[in-house]
């Protein structure tokens, strides 16, 4: 850590000549989880983006209850880079546990604002010399204006959002109206609130004179945007796609896709005689949530469960079922770091190979691989449609950062396509041809028509197994009538290539080196090619993958280039290796792999670093 | 006026007991699962249950195979070891008007399956759920089950040392609505049992001793024919007056427990274990454990309650299956989205 080199004289000397940062750092926030701080941090966060200026926030937080560590992280960025920064220049230190720490970790010149009693036990201002320290009596402040001692914990992270809205400049109105959306039906909760920011906005101006260089200053770059984390928006995009029958078991981090889902089907899915158009049924574990969304999907009902790895290796049995049997269901997995329980609040995409092969035998799993938020509302509505479409289970690929952490995004649309309910034959459909044969291929697409329980035909019924079966779905242990299902379902999944989202070429040039990543990646790789163009002077390609089985326009994308960098978040290269089980003999050397998994959400400059170190530049 | 042939026998929805078979059995001659195939078949003949309108779940062994052989104009899923439980309540949900049958055995309820059963019984899933008993795992050649009696012996010699799960008193003590043991020798009794099932609205559970007559008919086994027919100790004679039935009124009336059924039924009761009340639940889980003791293998209705809600009483939904609602009733209109949309700007 370079401390000390600079003494803070000559670094405001230097600042003073030099411009000041506008709108281009992270704020880092450093609490003990269960204090309330993430109304505050969100409330900071809306400011930054009510002013103008692109916004992400990172959650970095312990699995616990309350007490321990937790960081929230504040990124503006006037280039709309939302990936998580490295480092963060500014910290607010009120966690006592972790100040010095914290401390530490800021490059030269980063700010500290800080509770007052932790200079006197920490002497925590003079632990360096080329930090800007901000001390702050947060606790005097928040007793003198909340009597209530209950609420002062909560009422004290307020107080912080005034500190640090007026240290840099965020306009006191911009807060202000945030904080009364997020309290709209509450005037007593907003008057509280409210009050502790402005008293926090007062006692800096009064009592902090400004050195550090840091400052929001309004842009237009947020104009008709909206905020929302990955969880709300598969929910959502489960509810506009029609979804009947949920069932899950908590697990963190997809819980709040559940959450989400239930509480908009409470809102936009009750008849006006007060009747349930669905059913969302919390399952003892997640074998029995993956169970009851295949009995659902057999018996014609859209169903969809949520899980993350630990569920989902549970699920595996199941899966195999549903592909096998050709049953449909959609499968939300929010990834987190693994193996076994692994860190549950913390990212990672590690579970791509495993989701991909789900289950013994040749199970193969479609799996949808969405970017951002609204892909994941999208993905989400797709992998209703796939699902019947195909008549098989189907994966939305998303992690925690992408799931639980908020985003900037274009406002979701309106699906413009009707659902499709795939392959369904009506007791008029039976009369008419007399009877059908479940698992045959008559229509050349390798899908074959199912009935649903129910269909008042004599003809309609047929029987669902996992074992052997032939295209009549009768039980079979016949080598050739197996087969013959087996290179069906191949077929079918092969099929599936040009289904799937096609993948984004985000960048296609005429370099010899591409790159290809997914998911919650993009966002830094994309900051990352931006600073290799910028260092290096080097204009490189990148195609974005959005599902698997993977589409020609990524063999296309390899063909055409000498080296391809694969990005992903995982120890193993999954990505990769599953492209490798993809890609002709020739091609697969060309594959090279910048990984990262340590957890955190990946971020560019460990992706420029890693490219520069493997290119030799 | 005359015909030239006699038209065949038809229940009271017009349907031949033809229509109401399954495929041929692939299960060894004389195995006790067939024998419950056959009282399936009657009963819902009897019941003039519309084929089309089952839904036929199992989970995986022998008695799992046994939807195959009865009733194949109903929808089947042959799912997978010990969750016939969740796979049954997903169907159901999609559209809670159909019949739902399920057909397990000892293992793939009691063992494997015990996690789902349990929370089924919760739920009070509208379902019957037949548990085709016989103590030991007959695919895998006869290993004892969880529901071996202690001290019951295999073919091999081998002795059971662990105690039986009893999934009668299990059911009971877990929110099952409609409890009872029967044997698959004892045609009248199975008859009536399943009729008054399907005429109940909430979880059925059904233990039928059921022999393996390959790895469990020997001496020294408590699950043999003979076993059964020697220990088997009914404490209720059961009549059922289907609603589309003429009432008889021969009994005495004292020695009777009626129970009014949901779709107007009525079950008799005729008490043979003194002052038995079917909807006493501490007292069937007490005189169920009591009857371990002194080696009785108590069949009959254990425990009966009609008011219970059903899960899909709880949840509150349409009554419509969930499955065919159509898009204008599951896709939330556009305005919908625009307003979620402008709450998060």
């Amino acid at each position: 850590m370079a401390t000390g080199d600079l003494a803070l004289g000559q670094l405001e000397g230097a600042l003073n000549t030099r411009s000041r940062v506008i709108n281009d750092f992270s704020i880092n926030v450093a609490t003990v989880n269960g204090s309330g701080s993430q109304s505050a941090n969100s409330v900071l966060l809306k400011s930054i983006f009510g002013m103008g200026v692109p916004v992400s926030g990172k959650n970095l937080f312990p699995s616990n209850i309350a007490g321990q560590p937790t960081w929230f992280i504040i990124r503006a960025s006037k280039d709309g880079y939302v990936a998580r920064k490295r480092d963060s220049e500014i910290l607010v230190a009120l966690n006592p546990e972790t100040a010095q720490a914290d401390v530490q970790a800021l490059p030269p010149g980063g700010v500290v604002i800080h509770e007052e009693n932790l200079n006197q036990t920490l002497n925590l201002s003079q632990t360096r010399n080329d930090l800007f320290f901000y001390s702050v009596p947060f606790d005097k402040i928040t007793a003198a204006i909340c009597p209530e001692a209950k609420l002062r914990k909560l009422v004290k992270n307020m107080v912080y959002v005034g500190v640090v809205a007026q240290l840099l400049t965020i306009d006191l109105g911009v807060v202000e109206s945030g904080l009364r959306r997020q309290f709209a039906k509450k005037q007593k909760v907003f008057d509280l609130n409210f009050g502790a920011v402005k008293a926090g906005f007062d006692y800096a101006q009064e009592n902090l004179s400004k050195r550090d260089p840091y400052f929001i200053e309004r842009m237009n770059q947020t104009e008709g945007k909206i905020i929302i984390d990955g969880n709300a928006a598969c929910g959502m995009g489960a509810v506009f796609a029609g979804v009947t029958v949920v069932a899950w078991y908590p697990i963190t981090p997809s819980t709040s896709v559940i959450e989400a889902t239930a509480d908009l089907l409470k809102k936009l899915r009750v008849t006006p005689d007060g009747k349930a158009t669905f059913a969302v049924v919390q399952a003892e574990d997640e074998l029995a949530a993956i169970g009851m969304v295949l009995g659902a999907g057999w018996a014609g009902a859209r169903s969809m469960t949520a899980t993350s790895g630990p569920g989902m290796s549970l699920m595996a049995e199941f899966v195999g079922l549903g592909y096998y049997a050709e049953i449909p269901g959609v499968i939300v997995i929010v990834q987190r770091s693994g193996p076994a329980t692994g860190m549950p609040t913390r990212t990672q995409q590690a579970d791509l190979l495993s989701a991909a092969f789900l289950s013994h035998g040749d199970t193969k799993n479609i799996l949808l691989l969405p970017g951002s938020v609204k892909e994941c509302f999208e993905f989400t509505q797709a992998a209703f449609d796939l699902a019947e479409r195909l008549q098989t289970p189907v994966f939305v690929l998303s992690d925690l950062d992408l799931g639980m952490n908020n985003w900037m995004s274009e406002p979701f649309e309106y699906p413009s396509k009707p659902l499709d309910r795939g392959k369904v034959l009506t007791a008029e459909d039976l009369e008419r041809l007399g009877g059908f044969a479940r698992y045959r291929d008559v229509d050349g697409d390798s899908i074959g028509w199912r009935t649903l329980p129910g269909t008042r035909h004599p003809k309609a019924a047929y029987f669902t197994r996992g074992s052997g079966h032939n295209d009549a779905a009768g039980y079979t242990e016949d080598p050739d009538e197996y087969t013959a299902v087996m290179d069906r379902l191949s077929r079918k999944f092969e099929s599936a290539r040009k289904l799937v989202p096609a993948p984004v070429s985000v960048k296609d040039g005429t370099s010899q080196i591409g790159f290809l990543a997914y998911g919650s990646t993009d966002c830094a790789l994309r900051e990352s090619l931006d600073q290799i163009k910028k260092r290096y002077g080097l204009d490189v390609d990148y195609l974005r993958l959005r599902a698997w089985p993977f589409a020609h326009e990524i063999h296309d994308f390899i063909a055409s280039h000498e080296r391809v960098y694969v990005v992903e978040q995982n120890r193993d290269a999954q990505l990769a290796s599953l492209l490798k089980l993809d890609l002709p003999a020739e091609q697969v050397t060309k594959l090279r792999s910048i990984l990262h998994y340590n957890g955190l959400p990946i971020d560019a400059e460990s992706i420029t670093e890693e490219f520069v170190t493997k290119e030799g530049l | 006026m005359a015909t030239a042939t006699p038209s065949p026998k038809v229940n009271h929805i017009g349907l031949p007991v033809l229509e109401y078979r399954g495929g041929k059995s692939t299960l060894c001659a004389g195995c006790g699962h067939n024998a419950i195939s056959e009282r399936i078949i009657d009963a819902l003949y009897e019941m003039g249950v519309e084929p089309e309108r089952v839904m036929k779940m199992s989970g995986i062994g022998c008695s799992s195979k046994s939807p195959a052989y009865f009733l194949s104009r109903a929808h089947s899923f042959n799912s997978v070891h010990g969750r016939m439980p969740s796979v049954s309540t997903g169907a159901i949900l999609a559209n809670h008007q159909m019949t739902m049958l399920g057909v397990s055995g000892d293992g793939d309820t009691a063992s494997i399956g015990m996690g789902q059963f349990v929370h089924l019984m919760r739920r009070n899933l509208p379902m019957i759920y037949i548990i085709e008993n016989n103590g030991v795992y007959g695919l895998t050649k006869g290993q004892f089950s969880a529901t071996a009696d202690l001290g019951s012996r295999l073919k091999t010699g081998v002795v059971n040392d662990l105690p039986a799960i009893d999934t009668c008193a299990l059911a009971i003590q877990l929110g099952a609505t409609f409890i009872g043991r029967s044997f698959s020798g004892d045609k009248k009794q199975l008859l009536s049992m399943l009729k008054a099932a399907i005429a109940h609205k909430g979880t059925v559970v059904l233990d039928v001793i059921s022999p393996c007559v390959t790895f469990n008919d020997h001496e020294g086994s408590t699950k043999s024919y003979k076993f059964m027919q020697e220990n088997d100790e009914p404490i209720n004679e059961i009549g059922f007056v289907a609603s589309f039935d003429e009432i008889e009124v021969d009994y005495d009336s004292g020695q009777i427990y009626e129970v009014e059924m949901h779709d107007g039924s009525n079950l008799r009761l005729r008490k043979l274990l003194e002052d038995y009340d079917p909807t006493d639940k501490a007292n069937a889980v007490r005189t169920l454990m009591e009857s371990r003791d002194n080696d009785e293998i108590l069949t009959g209705v254990f425990y009966i309650n009609t008011e219970q809600p059903t899960f899909i009483d709880l949840l509150n939904v349409v009554d419509e299956p969930l499955s065919t609602l159509p898009e204008s009733i599951t896709r939330p209109p556009k305005a919908a989205l625009d307003t979620l949309m402008a709450a998060l700007k």
